[in-house]
């Protein structure tokens, strides 16, 4: 079980990137159908079926379309940023995944091959650097359209991407307490070794996870930036063809990275449940399966099965969360900004920042107590259940999050920005007469 | 290999710098300016510190640079009808300041070894002990939040005051 030789590490990194980067380009093309075929499915209609059996060929019919319609270039737009900024968009969103890890490490003649792009050791932190930069593919093109609503719809998705990347960076801190390393691979390890998913010790976490993501892929309930029925399709109104779909392959990818995401930090990313032949990790030049009861390391025994399982499991978990997406997108309407920016700051916040908080201490009292292995998880999973229990009846009040018919005490600013409910309108003299004349 | 990705990066770094202040577009400065910090981040990573090139785009691209490209949309900045940026004596006064700034550092650094500094290198190997034993990111954290924990506080407490004392003035206008 030996490590790669230099050239063989080389050889082997350039053909993981071509095969991660065609793998999801792939993925993401069939996100698009996927979306259209469950739209349709949630809405009773039957969607794209006629290009192949099931439709399975419309991602490539549409693609073949994009590339063959015009490209506009708006008269009055900055011509050198209208066209950087979709790459601007796209780049982040693909670079992302080359942390995460995918499946079990691979033997092979030439050493054992890690089943990830690049083992960063800020891993995490790479992605969050990476989410933070998302914002100037949508900036830039709301901007350099020069047009009321691309710019609008910019400055919408800048102040939103702002907000939430507050509360995503916060839930994750939870994680990295409990793993106590950055990499993505050890917080699989992790995982593996307290033998439950930390989607379940730490819910309240993983939940203000999902919704902050949410925010950052601008989805549906939170997709302002585009907001059709209001600034028609936000920043990027000017553009056509392979430019327009540009961003669509951005937000798709997006929301494959994000659920490998949500996968990998809390649902234990690649391992298979309730299966210990999958453990595998890295340590001092060897790969272990863990450590016996005397604190000796057991060696591992990769084999290329095990390596596929593991990749159909994290495909498995992934494709759930991108079922969520699409399933969430319509389902919910979407929020008005001001709720938005309310949920962001005055909600999901104060809640991240407290549970940091409950974390840390759970964890310190946990330590001093000497609690380990599954009854810790279990000790933390409880503080936790209650944490969120607290935070889903707050939040599912009606306090927050208020429709339309909100009652007027709750109103953005009294008289001016509300209107009169139907019943006050035909209060006003004229309507009144005229009831009465009938 | 190293030494050649050096000069690439240390190339766009001051390339960027330069044209953050030739540009008379705010956004084009602002991406410019982007361009620097990334760049600054990989002679981070070259360096072997990825926890500061990742705080770097996190913190300075990622953050207060999407609050400058806040205010210059806000304003509506950068179109081509009239320029946003003005040259006068100001320019010449801070390439002045910046520049006796600048010509200070390096005449610290050039005294690399006799800087009293330099003692709490502890060399390439030292460099690796540590990161094995503590982590990329213990390495920086242990020493911050326990050595010098009173003046990370006092700068948090710094930051704090002038947050508050922006919003004070902000309010006051209204």
């Amino acid at each position: 079980m030996q490590e790669l030789s230099p050239t063989a590490f080389v050889v082997f990194a350039a053909v993981k990137v071509i095969a991660v980067f065609s793998v999801i380009l792939l993925a993401v093309a069939y996100m698009t159908l996927a979306e259209r075929r469950v739209s349709a499915f949630i809405q009773d209609r039957l969607g794209p079926n006629r290009v192949g059996p099931f439709g399975l060929l419309q991602p490539i019919a549409d693609g073949i379309k994009n590339i063959l319609k015009e490209e506009t270039l708006p008269a009055t737009a900055n011509r050198f940023f209208f066209i950087l900024a979709p790459a601007l968009s796209v780049t982040p969103a693909l670079v992302t995944f080359a942390v995460i890890p995918f499946a079990a490490p691979l033997p092979t003649r030439w050493g054992v091959v890690d089943m990830i792009v690049a083992d960063l050791p800020i891993g995490l932190l790479y992605v969050l650097a990476l989410a933070s930069l998302g914002v100037y593919g949508l900036f830039l093109a709301g901007w350099s359209s020069n047009n009321k609503y691309a710019l609008l719809g910019g400055v919408r998705s800048s102040a939103q991407m702002i907000s939430y990347e507050v509360a995503l960076g916060l839930s994750l801190i939870p994680v990295l307490i409990l793993a106590g390393n950055v990499t993505l691979t050890e917080i699989v390890w992790q995982q593996q070794q307290l033998g439950l998913w930390y989607a379940v010790p730490l819910s309240l976490a993983f939940i203000l996870f999902v919704v902050s993501s949410f925010a950052e892929t601008n989805r549906l309930p939170f997709d302002l930036p585009e907001a059709e029925s209001e600034l028609i399709t936000g920043y990027h109104t000017e553009y056509s063809a392979m430019k327009f779909s540009m961003f669509f392959i951005a937000e798709y990818s997006h929301i494959l990275t994000a659920s490998a995401l949500m996968a990998t930090l809390f649902l234990g990313g690649w391992s298979v449940p309730f299966w210990d032949g999958d453990h595998m990790f890295w340590y001092e030049g060897a790969l272990i399966s863990g450590f016996a009861e005397t604190g000796e390391p057991i060696l591992a025994s990769p084999a290329w099965w095990k390596t596929l399982v593991t990749f159909l499991a994290f495909a498995v978990k992934t494709s759930f969360f991108v079922l969520v997406f699409i399933w969430v997108r319509w389902t919910l309407p979407r929020f008005r900004y001001d709720q938005v920016m309310h949920l962001g700051w005055k909600v999901m916040l104060p809640t991240a920042l407290a549970y940091v908080m409950l974390v840390a201490i759970t964890v310190l009292a946990l330590d001093q107590l000497g609690v380990e292995g599954l009854l810790f998880g279990l000790a933390l999973t409880a503080v936790s259940a209650l944490a969120t229990i607290v935070f889903v009846f707050f939040v599912d009040r009606d306090r927050i999050i208020t429709g339309a018919a909100a009652p007027r005490d709750r109103s953005i600013s009294g008289s001016t920005m509300h209107p009169a409910t139907p019943t006050e309108r035909l209060a006003t003299p004229v309507v009144a007469a005229r009831l009465e004349g009938e | 290999m190293g030494e050649v990705i050096f000069f690439i990066l240390a190339t766009m770094a001051v390339g960027g710098a330069v044209g953050v202040v030739l540009q008379t577009n705010p956004v084009g400065s602002l991406l410019f300016m982007v361009g620097t910090l990334a760049s600054v981040a990989g002679i981070f990573v070259l360096l072997e510190a990825h926890f500061l090139a990742a705080i770097q785009v996190l913190v300075y691209a990622g953050a207060i640079m999407v609050l400058f490209l806040f205010v210059i949309m806000l304003l509506n900045l950068g179109h081509d009808y009239e320029p946003d940026v003005k040259r006068g004596l100001g320019a010449f006064l801070s390439f002045g300041v910046v520049g006796t700034l600048a010509g200070v550092l390096a005449g610290q650094v050039r005294g690399a070894e006799e800087n009293p500094v330099y003692q709490f290198f502890p060399g390439p190997e030292g460099m690796d002990r540590l990161l094995q034993e503590q982590g990329i990111v213990g390495a920086i954290a242990r020493p911050l939040f326990t050595d010098y924990v009173l003046a990370f506080e006092l700068v948090g407490v710094l930051l704090l005051v002038a947050l508050v004392g922006a919003v004070a003035l902000a309010k006051k206008r209204a």
